[in-house]
């Protein structure tokens, strides 16, 4: 088995990239106020994606939207700072946003989106160039080995919906299936012997998820720094040029409840028909019903109480309340207590599990028995209708959810049915901020309706 | 010797009569206990197999070997009284082989091979780096037929049959097939799990070696069928299919589910059941037309044709005549939505799921997880597996007439552990040996092709 690498250019080829990659830090002086200001302007662009996304929008339309932004605030007097203004900004934002898990997280898959959209709207030599820059284990598909796979190759095209399903007009590149994941996840590739052929417009996928692990490498290694030495070093000068462009600009709002909520056993009833996502009203129904929730059931429901305040032994009481009706309480003592109190960290890892995100909800897999997942991507049409009318919800609201469903905005359906004051134009979240946290805001759950559209089809 | 002789008195039935009258003597009541699996653990059980395999070549003398390979691997034993021992790890098969004679546990799992020795891992909890963590694990897959009891009415929860057991057979054909032609991946064990469902293990060490977010980008290329009660249906194909699942429906699903699944599940024997079908059907007009039909013949009438196959028949020159694509795709809906597998993907995605170990018993049914060759799987009957009171009524039988030195040949587990032995475990060594020895010598290369400037 041979892996070929491709060839780097070193000899100069008429294109240059424009996109960089950000390997390594520019030697670059950079004037103190370009260093705030220039920031600033790439946040914007991030900002801006991150909003799109939020709503839903749809591939092509993020690629304009994108494009639109960067020419809005990344342009510069002197074409030749542009390219500098890029890169400076970016290095600048790392720091910003290297220093907590949550923060890394965002600035990641806000970057990579760039990355994502620019990369799309590059050349096809560009394009090539950037391919060579990475050094991809990927080899283009020699046509010899093409006419023996042309006709499976065809029928791939077919079902990726590709618009010339003429296989000849397409170049494939032969790669080890292990690096492209999210391809083989989706079955938009044609995989043979362990090599994934991969169509040069997916090669995007390729790069993307390179780009996205060199970048998160680079954020723990500049945290790590920042702590360590630049902060100390930099109180003076940098140090709180970043710390003021983390804290009073965008981004998620992650701080911490100001009140710590509580939920006891005896409210339980009444908050969940008040207050509970349909998804956790239908998994608390369900156990209320038949005395018993399967294992995606119990952590779903265990961890979202968890999260809205319901201590460990109120909850370790409640689900014992329920279980011992069907399986006896010595049977819960011995085989369901225990992972109760692994949920809470008192066993095991002692890992203070967080409530599923709904990206992690939309994304699970109910089988049979199940009754977790996200109602309005799970539920067929009749049954989410059904449960919608049980919860008083009538008539226009309904079709309204519907049509979120039917466009695959999970989460939008979701937040659809709550507003009660028509003043508050953003979704309100009517459990305080750990329901909020639930809805995490903009990027994470984007990225999850992304992936639920992708694998829907 | 022989008191009650069977009929006939030649020499060769004179063995027979002694075999079935020492069986008589020597019979074992049916049933699970730790009585019984220690003898089995004592004589039957292949420690040595298991240590051969989970060292993938490591215990030899080749430079390349790691000798802390295998005692950095996690099994668990589930003890009698439901106890439940963790991160248990062994040095070498002696170590193996006395810890579970001694605790005789009546579940045996594997884990993944850790960083560290799985039992020092708190000494390096400390340090938060996350320095205890899995480092290659066998890819695996879990098919439990209860997973299908939407879709068979022989049988319901833990039984099986079968008529329903064909459900196995196809998993097992479309998912080895897809393993071995797609993925590459050559060294591939199927193991019946003991009661209703089958395990495989691929072992290859591209698939030790794959993240978690790899297992679950191969888990979803094998997820087809979504859903539970709550979603009516279950397949949908937006548009034209994947060649695997082209492939899969052209090699497996369509004759199965025409020859085996139709007849063997009466799936249009009564109204609740066809209706179901038809409910897939997103042309009303077609689905009412043929329910129409089918409550007038509610016997068939002239037709010698089993009212299946009649029934199928038609549904299927309705759809396909149709002018809408949608149409004729539905065919395919409802023969993915009866017939193809349907895995457990939360046990394929994360390395440190823990699977039952082949050669186990199985406590509910006595019987043994032997493997299934996946080239005859269709062959296979879960009915006629060896069980535990069996096999020890087979040691039990007199020694002296037959000349056999190991004991297990005197049972129907040798078979399976020959089998075991010839097609997976002999095949996996040799090729662990080469890919040893290769990387070793593209090793002495490179240094010394940075030594030589």
């Amino acid at each position: 088995m041979e892996i070929l690498r491709s060839q780097r250019k070193t000899s100069s080829t008429d294109v240059v990239p424009t996109l960089p990659l950000y390997r390594s830090a520019p030697p670059l002086e950079v004037r103190l106020e370009d260093f705030e200001i220039f920031a600033i302007d790439r946040l914007r662009v991030l900002k801006g994606i991150s909003d799109g996304l939020s709503r839903g929008k749809k591939p092509e339309e993020m690629e304009k939207l994108t494009s639109d932004l960067w020419k809005a605030h990344m342009r510069h007097q002197n074409a030749s700072e542009v390219i500098n203004k890029d890169i400076i900004s970016h290095f600048v934002l790392r720091l910003v946003y290297c220093r907590t898990e949550e923060l890394r997280k965002w600035f990641l898959q806000m970057e990579t989106a760039l990355f994502r959209y620019r990369f799309r709207q590059e050349s096809l030599e560009s394009q090539r160039a950037l391919m060579g820059e990475f050094d991809l284990p990927c080899k283009q598909v020699s046509h010899p080995e093409f006419e023996v796979l042309k006709e499976k190759l065809g029928q791939l095209l077919r079902s990726i919906g590709q618009l010339s399903p003429n296989a000849a007009d397409t170049i494939f590149f032969k790669v080890p299936f292990e690096e492209v994941p999210d391809l083989v996840s989706t079955r938009r590739v044609l995989i043979v012997k362990g090599f994934a052929y991969v169509a040069m417009n997916q090669v995007v996928s390729l790069l993307v998820t390179q780009f996205r692990s060199l970048l998160s490498k680079a954020l723990v290694l500049t945290n790590r720094k920042w702590t360590s030495t630049i902060s100390v070093q930099e109180k003076d000068r940098l140090t709180p040029i970043v710390e003021a462009l983390s804290t009073s600009y965008l981004g998620p709002d992650y701080s911490q409840p100001k009140e710590a909520l509580e939920i006891s056993i005896k409210d339980i009833d009444q908050v969940a028909n008040a207050s509970f996502p349909l998804c956790m009203r239908h998994l608390f129904e369900k156990l209320r019903e038949e005395h018993h929730l399967k294992h995606g059931g119990r952590m779903q429901l265990g961890l979202f109480l968890k999260g809205v305040g319901l201590k460990l032994d109120d909850a370790l009481a409640f689900w014992k309340a329920e279980f011992s009706q069907k399986v006896g309480a010595e049977r819960f003592d011995k085989e369901y207590a225990y992972s109760v109190r692994h949920n809470y960290g008192k066993e095991g890892k002692r890992t203070d599990y967080t409530p599923y995100s709904c990206q992690k909800i939309i994304l699970s897999t109910p089988g049979g028995g199940d009754h977790h997942g996200c109602p309005y991507r799970h539920f067929s049409e009749e049954n989410l209708r059904a449960a919608l009318g049980k919860m008083g919800v009538g008539g226009r609201a309904v079709e309204d959810v519907m049509d979120k469903v039917r466009n695959r905005h999970y989460q939008l359906a979701l937040l659809q049915r709550q507003p009660k004051d028509p003043s508050i134009k953003e979704p309100y979240c009517n459990m305080k901020n750990d329901y909020c946290k639930l809805l995490q805001g903009d990027s994470v759950v984007l990225e999850g309706l992304r992936l639920a559209i992708i694998l829907e089809g | 010797m022989t008191k009650d002789k069977a009929e006939g008195g030649g020499d060769d039935m004179l063995l027979d009569g002694c075999e079935f009258e020492q069986r008589q003597r020597n019979a074992v009541p049916e049933g699970f206990n730790s009585n019984y699996l220690k003898l089995y653990y004592g004589k039957l059980f292949p420690h040595i197999d298991i240590y051969k395999w989970m060292s993938y070549g490591n215990d030899g003398k080749h430079p390349s070997c790691d000798p802390s390979y295998f005692g950095r691997r996690e099994f668990s034993f589930t003890l009698e009284n439901d106890i439940y021992l963790r991160f248990q790890s062994f040095n070498s098969t002696a170590e193996l082989e006395n810890s579970i004679k001694d605790k005789c546990p009546f579940k045996i799992d594997i884990g993944p091979v850790y960083s560290v020795d799985p039992s020092k891992r708190h000494a390096y909890a400390q340090s938060g780096d996350n320095v205890f963590t899995p480092m290659e694990r066998e890819l695996i897959f879990d098919i439990d037929i209860t997973d299908y009891d939407d879709v068979r009415y022989c049988c319901s929860g833990a039984d099986v049959c079968l008529d329903c057991w064909p459900l196995m057979t196809i998993a097992i054909k479309v998912i080895d097939t897809a393993l071995r032609d797609d993925f590459g991946f050559n060294n591939i064990l199927w193991v019946y799990s003991g009661r209703r469902g089958v395990h495989c293990w691929v072992c290859d060490g591209r698939a030790r070696r794959l993240t978690n977010e790899q297992r679950a980008a191969i888990a979803e290329y094998f997820h087809v069928y979504r859903g539970n009660e709550n979603s009516h249906k279950k397949v949908s194909f937006q548009g034209p299919l994947h060649p695997f699942l082209v492939r899969s429906y052209n090699e497996v699903l369509e004759t199965f589910f025409e020859e085996k699944l139709l007849c063997g599940q009466q799936l249009f024997a009564t109204e609740e059941r066809f209706e179901k079908i038809l409910n897939m059907i997103p042309e009303q007009s077609i689905a009412s037309e043929l329910w129409g039909k089918w409550q007038e013949t509610r016997r068939s009438s002239t037709s010698k044709e089993d009212i299946n196959i009649v029934r199928w028949k038609q549904l299927k020159r309705l759809l396909q005549s149709g002018k809408q694509k949608g149409l004729r795709k539905c065919v395919e809906e409802i023969i993915f939505t009866y017939a193809y597998p349907r895995i457990d993907m939360e046990v394929s995605k994360h390395m440190n799921h823990l699977l039952k170990a082949p050669f186990c018993v199985h406590p509910k049914t006595g019987r043994v997880c032997v493997p299934i060759d996946p080239s005859h799987c269709e062959d296979f009957d879960p009915t006629t597996v060896p069980t535990l009171s069996t096999l020890l009524e087979e040691l039990n039988m007199c020694g002296s007439e037959v000349e056999i030195d190991n004991e297990l040949d005197r049972t129907s587990l040798g078979q399976s552990i020959k089998f075991f032995r010839s097609s997976f475990l002999q095949p996996l060594l040799k090729s662990c040996k080469e890919d040893m020895e290769s990387s070793y010598n593209a090793k002495i290369q490179q240094s010394k092709n940075s030594l030589s400037w």
